[in-house]
């Protein structure tokens, strides 16, 4: 245990004891590992469902580190992230279904899974660059609003281009994604065996396989960080002026990480459109990219763990608690006797209905009260902290530098 | 000497396959706008006027949001994303008040709901704007000296507040709205011109024409345009930025209730997520005109209003959103200081 | 000095100058900040350029550097035309500068501002960056090593792991320079360097030019206060509304009737 504590540390090139992150990554790492076989042994074997929904969970951890890079790394707005989920979903439906066969193509296209992973990312990347070339040349602000015009527009492409995309029915019996090897074994509920060109439908199968991707993303993304791009982000995001005084090509970096962002969204919508076996236009709207952002304010902007925390809690509200709620709610009346309240009368959904109307509000709510209260998040980056806390520079003067030396 | 000076000038500038792009978008804007006028031809000069004036009345409306947009990004350079559904409230305020006043459909059309509807008008202006005045002050003020992150995340925050509330209320239904209005109009040319439509374009005129008296006249108005362009020094002159920034919220909140109320009194009808898209409309609008440019706000608007009522009538109305999203990628992209020019000094 | 761009052979041979202002004009709508300025700066020299409050000589700067492009004329730097270049390849050519208003990064450590500084001298790609490959593992210690290097250089070593914003004044003022330092210049541009300073603070500032030179940098000042610029420097322009009214000798110079009406016109 020692070991591996100071084993991540060293990864991390910072002393565990003192660096909470560390702390944050062994416990993730910990949990990740420990989750199915607790799952398993808690539910008597039949948790499969809670472990499809942690691998759907991974799917958002990515889309937020991808965010993270855009918004915490950059410093720029992405209004419109699931507009590049999209595209990466849509892009395995069309390459890796019959869907195309109906089409004007008249030709069925399979890519097998792993490639099709690449492609919908770099067709996502390439959206990226192509939005983000004009764009990022313009004040900071208006790529929120590009981002969120263009996060509009296509899903609508997707229902409205019907020819090809067969509109709000969506594209449906997506390729499963297979594997060249797995192994077989208690777990799934075999013998022990070495199985090729396995096809993975086991929930376990995904959720290891999303582990791994998430693991391997966190690596790389760690990896920028650390690196002359990380510093450059940093750097336009406190400074643009200095940044290109200093011979950093500003719009370049921006738009680098812009389409880093990107990429990682395709890759997660690929993965997403694979494991549903469908794709709809209705799945990716404004909603999608506002929680994949109050995943990483919350979480705590510019930092890793942070950001993965941030996006598996709210991943748990979201999709666990929020849709148990009104059930809950109206459990809870019935019990106290209070079953008027459930009885829906004139603007009175009854309270199941009140419940889950409240989706919106908590939405909001989370947003502003984090940026008011806690506008460093929960585990946030050192740099963030501090920032969010003392304000920008803007408001330090000479004189209170000068105040400050004496 | 200066002939040894003699040196190739660098091509900093336009890349070739930049003018290309410029290219092909002027081209397909041209295609567009031909096509759109093929089918106006094509379809008789009446169906034109009338899609002209429902167009004019629909981007009176926009304009008054989009009144609201620019003032704020004028003087704080925040996108308040929570202005439209401030005008979607709007809506729902006043047809809460209504029947306090006694206005309810038996009396649609009568010279009696002049005055009421009057005071309708008044109070959900006056309460739109205290409660954007009380938004900028809890969510927005404490965030002015922040990174300009951080009041953006709130104003999406603060929309999905007040669409929450509104959906609390009265939930994902469409809310009906009285038919109030008269619904007799004039035929000019083969085309109806409703009581409704000059309803709705004298009274947006009118607020619109205040709007620009008092910001050009009033004491206040000077100290908005004071701190526009400088706080600091708008500050050193005695001037309270505090107070100067809250009536700005008050008036485009005044501006977008209205906007609201009259939305309501002419379609019949709102829903509680209105905002989001018709906000994005008002917002195109306003950096369509120039953000920041009060006359350009008014003028973005009529013209956003203008093409979604030729696309609506002329071509698939299932495409209209996608298109105005276009516009606004597109004059962000090309000429992001809009068709009048933007007040906003670059820092 | 590893892969700027040599000068074209022939240019400038004889005359040395390392950076020509050409006729430059710079207007801000109806102002004329800088007005049909021309001079040029010796290579290896400390050169000053000194003018009362609003001269226009900020604004020279960020026309030199790409910031705010000049309305008209031209900028000629190491034989080559720099007009209208972005301010990244201005850097990448060879023209380092610091901000008469600090422009500190301020929440990057001393030492990544420095790092950072070095950015158009790295050749990392985003593929070494992501891989960490051993290629790019040495060039962060080497990038690391220059820093540490050029944070002793200007004397604030001991802040290396600090908040630039944390930083005393003056050493903020170093660290600037520190980090225009490590973009590795020909020519380096110092907008009031001792603005705000003490007269020892002064006198300190003005070794640390004559070190820089001393490293063959040139070095290209604005200074408010003349004292200050005639102990440092041979050559001095002297810019008043955005004209050039002197060039010269410190002793020229502060002889010169319309630079006397200048600074007394100032005072009162
Ligand atoms: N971005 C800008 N937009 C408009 N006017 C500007 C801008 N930058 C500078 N000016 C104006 O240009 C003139 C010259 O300014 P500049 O900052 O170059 O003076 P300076 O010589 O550096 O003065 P100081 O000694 O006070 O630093 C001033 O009148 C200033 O107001
Ligand atoms: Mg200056």
């Amino acid at each position: 245990m020692k070991r591996l504590l100071s084993r991540l540390g060293s990864i991390l090139e910072r002393d565990p004891r003192k660096d909470p992150n560390a702390v944050v990554f062994l416990l993730l790492t910990f949990g990740v590992i420990a989750f199915p076989i607790a799952i398993q042994i808690v539910t008597r074997g039949s948790g499969s469902f809670l472990i499809s929904q942690a691998a759907d969970a991974g799917v958002y951890v990515l889309l937020a580190i991808g965010l993270n890079v855009v918004v915490g790394f950059a410093g720029l707005l992405d209004l419109g992230y699931a507009a590049f989920f999209a595209i990466g979903a849509y892009t395995y439906a069309f390459i890796a279904s019959d869907h195309m066969e109906f089409t004007p193509i008249h030709q069925a296209i399979h890519i097998p899974f792993w490639i099709a992973l690449l492609v919908g990312m770099f067709a996502a990347a390439g959206a990226g660059a192509i939005l983000g070339a004009p764009t990022l040349r313009l004040r900071g602000d208006y790529l929120a609003i590009v981002t969120l015009g263009f996060g509009e527009i296509v899903p609508r492409l997707f229902r409205n281009a019907s020819t090809w995309t067969s509109g709000v029915n969506g594209i449906s019996a997506l390729d499963t994604p297979a594997l060249p090897i797995w192994l077989n074994g208690p777990w799934s509920g075999d013998a022990f065996a070495i199985v090729q060109n396995f096809k993975i439908i086991d929930p376990l199968a995904y959720y290891v396989i999303m582990a791994i991707l998430v693991a391997i993303s966190v690596v790389l993304v760690n990896n920028l960080r650390r690196s002359r791009m990380g510093r450059a982000w940093m750097a336009v995001r406190e400074d643009e002026v200095a940044a290109a005084a200093m011979g950093v090509n500003t719009v370049g970096v921006k738009l680098l990480a812009f389409s880093i962002g990107a990429a990682f969204s395709g890759f997660a919508g690929t993965f997403y459109g694979a494991k549903l076996s469908l794709v709809s236009p209705e799945n990716f709207g404004f909603t999608v990219s506002i929680t994949i952002l109050i995943m990483v304010v919350l979480g705590g902007m510019g930092n890793i763990p942070g950001v993965i925390v941030g996006a598996l809690l709210i991943y748990y509200v979201i999709f666990n608690i929020l849709p148990g709620l009104p059930q809950q709610a109206s459990d809870f009346a019935n019990s106290i006797g209070a079953t008027s309240l459930n009885s829906p009368s004139g603007d009175w959904p009854g309270l199941a209905g009140e419940v889950q109307r409240l989706k919106y509000l908590i939405f909001g709510l989370i947003l502003v009260l984090t940026m008011l209260l806690r506008p460093q998040g929960l585990l946030p980056s050192r740099q963030r902290a501090e920032e969010l806390q003392k304000g920008v520079h803007e408001d330090t003067t000479i004189e209170d530098v000068n105040a400050e030396a004496t | 000497m200066v002939g040894s000076l003699k040196q190739a000038r660098i091509a900093f500038v336009e890349a070739p396959i930049g003018r290309l792009v410029n290219l092909l978008v002027i081209l397909a804007v041209l295609y567009v706008i031909f096509i759109l006028a093929m089918k106006v031809v094509g379809q008789g000069p009446s169906y034109f006027l009338q899609i002209l004036t429902f167009g004019v009345a629909n981007g009176a409306i926009y304009a008054l949001v989009a009144l609201g947009y620019t003032m704020v990004y004028g003087i704080i350079e925040l996108i308040n994303f929570a202005h439209g559904d401030l005008f979607t409230l709007g809506g729902f305020i006043s047809v809460f008040l209504l029947p306090i006043f006694g206005l309810d459909a038996s009396k649609a059309g009568t010279a009696g709901i002049i005055l009421p509807l009057l005071a309708v008008f008044i109070v959900t202006m006056l309460i739109c704007g205290a409660i954007n005045v009380s938004i900028e002050r809890v969510a927005y003020r404490p965030l002015r000296r922040a990174p300009r992150l951080a009041p953006l995340i709130t104003a999406v925050g603060m929309s999905f507040v007040l669409e929450g509330v509104m959906f609390l209320w009265k939930g994902p239904f469409n809310v009906p709205y009285p038919n109030l209005l008269p619904t007799t109009g004039f035929v000019i040319g083969g085309a109806t011109i409703g009581v409704k439509d000059i309803f709705v374009i004298v009274v947006a005129g009118i607020l619109m024409v205040v709007l620009a008296l008092f910001v050009s006249r009033s004491r206040l108005g000077k100290a908005m345009r004071a701190t526009a362009q400088d706080q600091d020094a708008t500050e050193l002159m005695g001037i309270d930025i505090n107070r100067t920034i809250a009536a700005t919220f008050f008036i485009g909140a005044v501006l977008a209730g209205a906007g609201g109320t009259i939305f309501g009194l002419y379609y019949n009808t709102m829903v509680f997520d209105l905002g989001f898209s018709a906000g994005l409309f008002a917002f195109t609008a306003a950096v369509f005109g120039g953000i920041g440019n009060i006359q350009g706000a008014a003028l973005g608007g009529l013209l956003i209003g203008l093409i979604t009522a030729l696309w609506d009538g002329y071509m698939e109305s299932t495409w209209t959103q996608v298109i105005i999203f276009a516009i606004l990628i597109l004059v962000l992209v090309f000429r992001p200081t809009g068709l009048l020019g933007m007040r906003v000094p670059e820092k | 000095m590893t892969d700027r761009g040599a000068a074209p052979p022939g240019a400038q041979a004889g005359d040395g100058a390392i950076l020509r202002i050409d006729h430059v004009t710079k207007r801000f709508g109806g102002l004329v900040a800088v007005d049909d300025v021309t001079f040029d700066v010796k290579k290896g020299e400390i050169f000053a350029l000194i003018g009362p409050n609003g001269a226009g000589k900020t604004t020279l700067f960020n026309g030199i550097t790409g910031i705010f492009p000049p309305t008209a004329g031209r900028i000629v730097f190491q034989g080559r035309e720099i007009t209208g270049a972005k301010p990244h390849q201005v850097a990448a050519f060879g023209i380092a500068r610091t901000f008469q208003n600090i422009r500190l990064f301020e929440y990057m450590s001393s030492l990544d501002n420095v790092r950072l500084g070095q950015h158009c001298r790295m050749h990392a790609k985003l593929w070494d960056s992501l891989f960490k490959t051993p290629a790019e593992h040495r060039e962060e210690q080497r990038v690391t090593d220059r820093a540490m290097e050029l944070l002793q250089f200007v004397g604030i070593e001991q802040y290396t792991h600090i908040y630039a914003r944390n930083l005393p004044y003056g050493s903020q003022r170093r660290l600037e320079i520190a980090r225009a330092l490590a973009t590795n210049p020909a020519l380096l541009l110092l907008d009031e360097p001792a603005a705000g300073f003490t007269p020892q603070e002064k006198v300190e500032l003005m070794g640390l030019v004559h070190k820089i030179v001393d490293q063959g940098v040139t070095v290209f000042l604005i200074e408010h206060d003349m004292k200050v610029v005639m102990g440092v420097s041979r050559r001095i322009v002297v810019l008043d509304h955005g004209e050039k009214i002197a060039e010269g000798t410190p002793e020229q110079v502060r002889r010169d009737q319309r630079v006397i009406e200048a600074y007394l016109g100032t005072q009162h």
